[in-house]
């Protein structure tokens, strides 16, 4: 059984209609990844999951479990087995980096202090940033912000991660040390789906390759497929313009 | 104009300072715990116009028709509006408490809207890394919305509050004893209006002028930290 | 709560009502016009004006913006006798409110004339615009549009602001409502009936003023 099944996911946005008839299932463990150019709605994929945009049509599984996003409940309980990481880090800067981090699994999920504390500093040891525990965001650069983002999500222990164009606000060389951490995490057998835009990272890194248009999926392939041997036009002329720098 | 200098000792004589003392010490109090009073409603207020759903309509539309309303109305008007109000349930209100909730209406319906602008400068991918950790409303209010607008919203809040000392010169004439209506007293115990009102102004702008500035030195203090905030951001 | 709302009694007397609300706006707009070309005046020499001249303005706006309204009248009305200028109850509510409006509309034209941009009165000039003409063409259409809904929502202020004169024995719509309501014991209804008209007169003004503003000169106000 897929960890996540996707069916006929439509989405509009705002009498807009961004995704038309999107279906894609990930294994545990798998990676996927969502490429396409700009307004091909995957992002909006990713939001439609987390209940952030109104789905309008089509359904999601989770495990087996199917979730309603006309309830309250169901959305809650999905965004309990999912985490999403977002292109601005969305970091809360009211607070530090300690903070940011345990907020959500002390005042959520009312898991002891101490308890979450001494998981978020290994979390934090993971993605590379122990020593800036008491940091606030506004003092650290783009990429540990988004590593700092990336560990907020981990701490929920969620079952799937999305990752939303991750590295497309930093700056190149700030870019590097945000994959290296998800490179990291897909060794460790970590279901997620990933936009992006960084191709040479998505052949690496997804065993699944998502290619998306206006709205629709146009094809599905291995990276090897996608990158080297095209099937559609769309994909032929998408993967030509990316290839050619 | 030698009539004043003659009055001045009998003015200045202990039992009218303590009187004048008094009537300052009521017109702080009811402006301070008026308008904290109104503050709170107004948060309760904007939180009711936010909430979502089809089920809350009505209870949006009341949000937006209570500060649309109370905005259009004089203060005094308000003041008696609420006396008569309650006079109908409770034969014989403390005065006090009748023109704090007046003030607390009033206050209410004109800092909704700079409490309401304050948090929606919120950058929306705020609120939405809140939901997706399962915030819910409040939390995602007390945690999030709250601790970084407070910048933004406090300042026009004070504002507020000092320029409202003025208007409760205005209650006196429901039988409150605050500052003004002290003066026409005296005034009418024979003392002359020049010296009177010339002092009753001196004494309401002391209270004013000082905070006045304070409130927009605070305005100023706090948009250059939050600029010199962003600024460091955008390294 | 055994009240039984006669709103009927009142309402027979709306003649008294109008008569008030008519003498509401004609104090707002008394003070408003005779007091905004001082408010222009100090505005002027706030920005521009001799150096031994800006410091009494300062000083006269900041004592006006720091006293109530009421006891400016109070100081007139009951005061000035004491030196021999007896004013009627009307006069001296209208000097207060010209007052008031100099001293307000002074801080906002103040902030309309400060906010002329040095960059749009450049590329005029560089356009081969005369000074004179600068000022027609760009600067002051700017500073127009800047000040404009500023004085609107003042004047929807000042208006509700009158209800004041009903202290001093004027009968405005508030003193009108509250003498009716004296001699019929209906007191709710008639201060209703008098916060209704007040919605109505400050919504109606509000909503033409926006629309001059829109169509005169192109501010985009809220209709609310």
């Amino acid at each position: 059984m897929p960890h996540l099944e996707v069916s006929n996911l439509s989405a509009s946005y705002a009498s807009l209609a961004v995704l038309h008839d999107v279906s894609l299932s990930l294994e545990k463990g798998e990676v996927a990844a969502l490429i396409g150019p700009s307004g091909s709605g995957k992002s909006t994929i990713l939001r439609v999951l987390m209940g952030l945009t109104a789905c309008t049509g089509g359904k999601a599984v989770l495990d087996g479990k199917p979730i309603d996003y006309q309830s309250a409940a169901s959305v809650r309980a999905a965004r309990d087995r999912m985490a999403i990481v977002f292109q601005q880090y969305n970091l809360f800067q009211n607070m530090d980096v300690m903070r940011n981090v345990t907020i959500a699994p002390i005042k959520i999920k009312r898991r002891p202090r101490a308890e979450v504390e001494a998981e978020a500093i290994k979390i934090l040891a993971r993605v590379g940033l122990a020593e800036k525990a008491r940091a606030y965001p506004d003092q650290l650069s783009g990429g540990q912000q988004q590593r700092v983002a990336i560990a907020r999500a981990l701490a929920l222990k969620p079952e799937i991660l999305l990752l939303d164009e991750v590295t497309s606000a930093l700056d190149p060389e700030l870019v590097n040390e945000v994959l290296d951490t998800i490179r990291g995490l897909a060794r460790d057998g970590m279901t997620m789906l990933i936009v992006s835009h960084e191709m040479a990272f998505v052949r690496e890194v997804a065993s699944k390759v998502v290619m998306m248009d206006k709205g629709r999926v146009v094809e599905v392939g291995t990276p090897a497929e996608i990158f080297d041997r095209p099937k559609s036009d769309r994909a032929r002329e998408f993967v030509g313009k990316i290839l050619r720098h | 104009m030698d009539s004043i200098l003659e009055q001045l000792p009998a003015f200045f004589s202990l039992p009218n300072i303590i009187l004048l003392g008094e009537a300052v010490g009521v017109t702080v109090a009811l402006t301070f715990f008026g308008c904290s009073l109104g503050f709170l409603f107004a948060f309760l207020l904007v939180m009711a116009r936010q909430t979502p759903g089809r089920w809350a309509i009505p209870l949006r539309g009341t949000s937006i028709l209570f500060v649309e309303l109370f905005r259009r109305v004089p203060f005094l008007v308000t003041s008696y509006l609420v006396l008569f109000a309650i006079v109908i349930v409770i034969k014989n209100p403390s005065l006090f408490i009748v023109v704090l909730i007046a003030i607390a209406i009033y206050a209410t319906a004109y800092t909704a809207d700079i409490i309401r602008g304050g948090f929606e400068s919120i950058p929306r991918q705020q609120i939405e890394a809140a939901q997706t950790l399962n915030f819910g409303r409040w939390r995602t209010m007390f945690y999030v919305i709250i601790p970084q607008s407070w910048p933004v919203i406090l300042p026009p809040l004070i504002i507020f509050m000092v320029a409202f000392v003025k208007d409760t010169s205005l209650v006196g004439y429901l039988g409150v004893f605050e500052l003004a209506f002290r003066g026409r007293e005296l005034n009418n115990q024979g003392f002359s209006g020049i010296l009177v009102f010339g002092v009753v102004a001196l004494l309401y702008f002391c209270l004013s002028f000082p905070l006045m500035r304070f409130g927009q030195w605070l305005e100023k203090r706090l948009a250059t930290s939050r600029s010199q905030q962003s600024q460091r951001e955008l390294r | 709560m055994n009240y039984t709302f006669q709103f009927g009694v009142v309402l027979t007397r709306w003649p008294e009502f109008l008569d008030g609300a008519w003498i509401t706006i004609e104090l707002a707009l008394a003070g408003f016009w005779l007091g905004a070309p001082f408010a222009l005046l100090l505005a002027w020499v706030r920005t521009s004006g001799p150096r031994w001249a800006k410091i009494p303005a300062a000083a006269y706006v900041t004592f006006l913006t720091n006293i109530p309204v009421l006891i400016q009248v109070w100081f007139l009305y009951f005061g000035l006798p004491d030196v021999g200028i007896l004013f009627n109850k009307y006069v001296c509510v209208v000097i207060a409110l010209v007052a008031a409006t100099s001293a307000y509309g002074c801080e906002i034209m103040r902030a309309g004339f400060l906010s002329a941009h040095r960059a749009e009165i450049e590329a005029a000039e560089t356009l081969g615009f005369s000074r004179p003409q600068t000022v027609w063409y760009v600067v002051v259409p700017h500073i127009v549009r800047t000040i404009y809904p500023a004085l609107a929502n003042y004047f929807i202020v000042l208006t509700l602001s009158t209800s004041m004169a009903m202290i001093v024995g004027i009968n405005e719509l508030t003193g009108a409502a509250l003498y009716i309501a004296s001699e019929n014991y209906r007191n709710l209804e008639s201060i209703t009936v008098a916060a209704v008209l007040y919605i109505l007169i400050t919504f109606a003004m509000s909503l033409s003023l926006a629309l001059v503003g829109r169509w005169a000169f192109r501010v985009k106000a809220r209709i609310f």
